[in-house]
């Protein structure tokens, strides 16, 4: 090792430690050798690599409403998800950067009996904000609170199939199912079920915002800011960098733009993407996009005419050109959609044949097949389903013009989309989250008496490797019959998946971060627990 | 004073049945709006199980004309109810509570951008009748009459751009809170202010001008500049006290809007005002919320108006005396 | 009488009125001259649009955000549409609605406000006045959102549910107007001579409270479109693919902070027209209060 490479390794070590100015390390990078360029790539890896205390984040969120509770139940959106529960609480379980399900609060959990009982073991010396202890009892109370006949919360479906949870002792919980669920570590990851301390009364406590997470709760103003400092007996010793954090709801993106360029905010969820060549340019701001499993779709009601004939829903999906919409509505920020709500990045995940392709001429021959020579079909939209799906929806209406497919565009009112037009209008623009294992996306939205179906799809073959796919253990047979419905839903469902969208944020330079978790945007929202300042 | 007296207490009396026209004309319209509290609530999560606890726990599930009476019942007692949010817990959200830090927000915007707007609309109305024609004239038409012309939220953003970005003068996040001082709340709201003064500055200068400008030709006008008084003196002691009736009324509907139509204004700062607050209350239906709103918003205008018009009859002496 | 005799006296008047009004023109000032030719051009933008402009309203002409080209004077949109193709039609699209809404709300409020104000303190006065009062009292903003989303999207029913909640402004503003009128010593002379009620409306009452009325009807008639970009800043609006100005600044405003020109244009459109139609207005205004003072 030449002197100079020594120099340059020391300097890593302070860079790490935010002792040498980037200016200094990258003079030093090119007497060894190095190009400008490597030498700030390696400066900011050198940054990334040790964690840093201190500072305060402000994270500009795009969500957010007076109505926002801190009720884990009704957790609406990224706002509560990020602050209440990513940046407050903890689950049992939390999704990595691999996109596994890992302990949590829970320190293991062991299947038995054909996956159908799970026993959770937890924690030594985790606690609530408060300092008292997390127990047993109280996960099973925080499991209860979303369970029973008066429940109202969104996580009340996921728990539906557990029929009991149990305390044995102080450190152990037992969930008995009603089938086997190899995925159930999964479930307990979600948001909405984050564990909080039991009341004397045997309910959980949601509402003094006492929870176990990195952060303590200061201060909550519904639809403007919650504002949180740091835990100092935070069970993990490697998470929790910063001093305080605060969220703010800023729901134009315009607003939250500047509030980033102008120093307000260190983080902008959900950048602008008509803009965001705009953004690059600015020396101070990183862009930070992620590809998750959210997928922009658009869900024909297979119950309905015409969509009830299988090629009348084929010859629409090769109407449509997913690549120059992904190209001019989503600049490019996502993967194109094959008709297969399982993102590329879940385990299971295939690709099926054929590529449903922009090709005209195949859609007129599969209305021909039909008996039809045209078609006229109404399709509701709104931004609420998704941003740019309006913009979308008229390409595709240019599209399909010639497929012989007059698609009418009609723009749904934003208020109350979902209630109003989602589940209600034969052809409607959507979205979905999207979730981390095959089993939990098709049981919430393709399974034949799921609420959410929102196809109206109801096949007895994927329904039946539904069921026998969640129970098996075997992960060869698994991928097997994961396969096969992903192409049913491709050949036969109502779905058209447009694009799988990424998560595209931006940051101010001096965050740092490791690799980043995929489920949610903002590091699966645990950015204030993972994240910190370089300098 | 008598005629006056009778006047405000007939005003005040009719007051009080306007704000019971709106809470009905409210509450019908939101009762026809598709949807309800818990649908909006859950979103896209929402099944038939959760809907109906919710709507249960929160009483819903009775008929519109009992919850109104009920509603009203409360307002009577002066109770406004409590949120549907966060219903069913330990802590229930008083309308009350949830308003009041943003009333005071939202007065306190309205009260600033009024202290710069009128003073200033007025003087450059008065101006601009005395110079009708002249060049000033033209020059402040046209600028205040563009400033008006231009989306709100277009001259929010350009604001925002050349005073928190570029020059960094103030804040491009208006976000307040009850902790915020005297003094950060009012460079904090700087921006919203300037923004609503140039929005609503036109209006009330140019009613100035055009009221002073149809009373010059009045006979008695005419008498005065035959007499040689001074135009200055004419239009300031002759015409204005005359004028005032339509000036009031236009400053009394801008004053009105900087309380109650502002919400654009508030979307693009993110300033904690109340009408984003209802904005948020109508799309997730949590009508004692939005009733509450609506009900300040109507007193306000009710109020306003009743200065106005009790401005008009002092300065109007054939209003003050009926025959 | 004749049918021709009828016809000639037809023609003189009708010359007599061109003439007349050619006469009152020519005493125009040049801001108001500008005025009216700003406004033709937009008129003339509006009926002639598809013969004008180069490509189709909603037509996919190139890639998304070109800049400006001699292809594409103004650029591209931000899916690839013809920015000044759809300036042209919003032209048609914007001033016909903020027309009609205009208008129609005028026609309201302004009817009810001085029948309102003829009989002052009467019953239908005072439920006319506590409904609108009680209309007004509502933030537009907010009752139109929620209008829009009970009554749908249509264009009709933007249109009707902003006049009327615009007619009650209207509605207040004249009856105000007229009450000072009303009280006045040449009313009170007319109904002492017996004039019918219709008589003294028109001849003695609307004349004398146009002035206000005009100014008001030409922010008015601008507020339309800024009202429906405010809309459209919430979510609501009119029905893409169909341009118009108000949608075309929302629907761009985020470049703003870039300085990037694409919003600017119609937001200049929507300014310029404005202060087109102001100046004329305040010419009208200056004509029909009869100063003589300024030659």
């Amino acid at each position: 090792m030449t002197e100079l490479e020594n120099k340059l390794m020391m300097a890593t070590k302070l860079a790490a430690r935010g002792r040498v100015s980037r200016r200094d390390f990258v003079q030093l990078a090119i007497a060894t050798g190095l190009t400008a360029t490597a030498g700030n790539l390696l400066f900011a890896k050198a940054l990334r690599a040790e964690p840093k205390k201190g500072g305060n984040l402000k994270l500009g969120l795009a969500h957010g409403a007076t109505t926002d509770s801190l009720d884990p139940g009704l957790y609406y959106d990224q706002f509560t998800g990020t602050a209440c529960w990513g940046t407050l609480s903890n689950s049992l379980t939390e999704i990595d950067s691999t996109g596994s399900a890992v302990p949590d609060l829970a320190e293991s959990f062991e299947p038995s009996d054909g996956a159908k009982k799970w026993v959770f073991k937890l924690r030594n010396g985790a606690t609530f904000h408060n300092g008292k202890p997390v127990t047993a009892d109280d996960v099973v109370a925080s499991i209860m609170h979303h369970r029973g006949a008066d429940s109202k919360s969104a996580a009340k479906s996921l728990l539906e199939p557990v029929t009991s949870v149990t305390a044995d002792g102080p450190n152990t919980v037992i969930f008995e199912l009603t089938g086997g669920n190899a995925d159930f570590p999964y479930i307990v990851s979600d948001y909405h079920i984050p564990i909080m301390p039991k009341k004397d009364d045997g309910t959980a406590d949601w509402s003094s915002g006492i929870r176990t997470g990195p952060y303590i709760l200061e201060k909550f103003e519904p639809g403007v800011t919650a504002t949180f400092k740091k835990n100092p007996n935070y069970f993990k010793s490697d998470k929790g960098w910063f001093d305080t954090v605060e969220t703010i709801s800023i729901k134009d993106v315009t607003a939250r733009t500047n509030a980033l360029t102008s120093g307000e905010t260190q983080y902008l969820h959900r950048a602008d993407l008509k803009t965001l060549d705009l953004l690059k340019q600015n020396p101070n701001v990183v862009i930070f996009e992620v590809t998750g499993y959210g997928h922009y779709i658009f869900v024909m009601n297979v119950t309905q005419p015409p969509f009830d004939n299988p090629d009348v829903r084929n010859a629409i999906k090769y109407s449509v050109n997913r690549e120059e919409i992904l190209q001019k509505v989503f600049q490019g920020h996502g993967t194109v959609g094959n008709d297969n709500p399982i993102a590329p990045t879940v385990k299971f995940a295939i690709d099926p044949q054929p590529q449903h392709k922009y090709d005209p001429a195949k859609a007129k021959e599969l209305l021909k097949k039909a008996g039809l020579d045209s078609l006229k079909v109404d399709l509701s939209v709104a931004e609420a389903a998704f941003t740019g799906a309006t913009d979308s929806a008229l390409l595709w209406q240019e599209s399909a013009k010639a497929a012989g497919i007059d698609l009418n565009v009609i723009r749904e009112p934003e208020d109350a989309y979902w209630d109003n037009v989602w589940l209600k209008k034969p052809f409607v623009a959507s979205y979905w989250a999207g979730r981390p294992t095959c089993d939990w996306m098709f049981t919430t939205a393709y399974a034949a008496d799921a609420a959410w179906n929102d196809t109206f799809w109801k096949n007895p073959r994927f329904n039946e490797l539904l069921v026998a796919a969640r129970a098996e253990t075997d992960d060869a047979k698994r991928a097997a019959m994961y396969a096969e419905m992903q192409q049913l839903v491709h050949d036969d469902g109502g779905l058209i998946n447009l694009v799988f969208n990424s998560f595209v944020d931006a940051h101010a330079n001096n965050l740092a971060h490791g690799d980043v978790a995929a489920n949610w945007p903002m590091d699966g929202m645990k950015i204030a627990e993972r994240w910190w300042f370089a300098s | 004073m008598h005629p006056i007296v009778r006047t405000v207490l007939q005003r005040l009396g009719l007051g009080l049945l306007t704000l019971f026209i709106v809470s009905i004309v409210i509450f019908s319209a939101l009762e026809m709006l598709p949807g309800g509290f818990a649908e909006a609530i859950l979103g896209q999560s929402a099944t038939p199980e959760t809907v109906a606890a919710f709507n249960k726990e929160i009483g819903l599930d009775r008929p519109a004309i009992v919850r109104y009476v009920e509603w009203i019942g409360g307002i009577l007692q002066g109770d406004f109810g409590t949120s549907y949010a966060g219903a069913g817990g330990n802590i229930k959200r008083h309308v009350s509570d949830l308003i009041a830090p943003r009333l005071y927000n939202t007065f306190f915007l309205a009260i600033m951008a009024a202290v710069i707007a009128v003073p200033l609309a007025l003087t450059l109305g008065v101006l601009a009748a005395l110079y009708r024609n002249s060049l000033f004239d033209r020059i402040v038409n046209s600028v205040t009459l563009t400033t008006i012309a231009l989306p709100e939220f277009f001259v929010a953003y350009v604001l925002m751009f050349f005073f928190a970005i570029k020059l960094r003068w103030f804040y491009s996040l208006s976000t307040v809170s009850e902790s915020t001082t005297f003094l950060e709340h009012i460079s904090r709201a700087a921006l919203p202010a300037i923004t609503l003064t140039l929005v609503i500055i036109a209006h009330m200068m140019r009613m100035t001008r055009a009221a002073i400008i149809n009373l010059l030709a009045s006979p008695y006008i005419e008498m005065a500049q035959l007499k040689g008084i001074p135009r200055r003196r004419v239009i300031v002691h002759h015409a204005l006290p005359n004028a005032w009736a339509p000036i009031v009324t236009v400053v009394a509907f801008n004053l009105a809007y900087l309380v109650v139509g502002v919400v654009v204004v508030e979307v693009v700062f993110v300033y904690p005002g109340i009408g984003q607050m209802m904005v948020d209350a109508v799309s997730s239906r949590d009508m004692p919320v939005v009733q509450a709103c609506a009900l300040i918003f109507a007193a306000t205008y009710i109020l306003l108006n009743l200065s106005a018009d009790i401005i008009s009859i002092i300065t109007n002496p054939r209003l003050l005396h009926p025959r | 009488m004749t049918a021709e005799a009828g016809d000639i006296r037809a023609i003189k008047a009708r010359r007599g009125r061109i003439e007349s009004a050619w006469r009152v023109l020519k005493t125009a000032p040049f801001s108001a001259w500008l005025g009216m030719i700003i406004i033709a051009i937009y008129v003339f933008c509006a009926v002639f649009a598809p013969w004008i402009a180069p490509y189709g309203e909603a037509e996919i002409v190139g890639n998304a955000y070109q800049p400006s080209s001699a292809e594409f004077w103004l650029g591209t949109d931000q899916i690839g549409r013809d920015i000044f193709s759809r300036l042209i039609y919003g032209a048609r699209n914007t001033i016909g609605i903020a027309l009609i809404t205009t208008l129609l709300s005028f026609a309201i409020g302004g009817t009810l406000g001085v029948f309102a104000a003829i009989h002052r303190g009467g019953w239908l006065d005072q439920i006319l006045s506590r409904l609108v009062d009680a209309l007004m009292s509502i933030p537009t903003l907010i009752f139109a959102l929620m209008l829009l989303a009970v009554f749908g999207k249509y264009i009709a029913a933007l249109i009707l549910i902003l006049a009327l909640l615009d007619s009650t402004r209207v509605f207040r503003l004249a009856r105000a107007t007229a009450i000072n009128v009303v009280v006045m010593d040449y009313v009170e002379a007319a109904r002492l001579r017996g004039e019918g009620l219709g008589w003294i409306t028109m001849k003695e009452i609307v004349p004398n409270i146009m002035p206000p009325l005009v100014a008001e009807f030409g922010l008015r008639f601008c507020f339309v479109f800024l009202t429906i970009s405010s809309l459209s800043f919430l979510g609501v609006g009119i029905q893409p693919p169909t341009a118009d100005w108000g949608s075309m600044v929302a629907e761009n405003k985020s470049l703003i902070t870039y300085g990037n020109p694409t919003p600017l244009y119609p937001a200049a459109a929507i300014a310029l027209l404005t202060v087109a139609v102001n100046f004329v207005v305040d010419w009208f205004l200056h004509r029909t209060s009869g100063l003589r003072d300024e030659h």
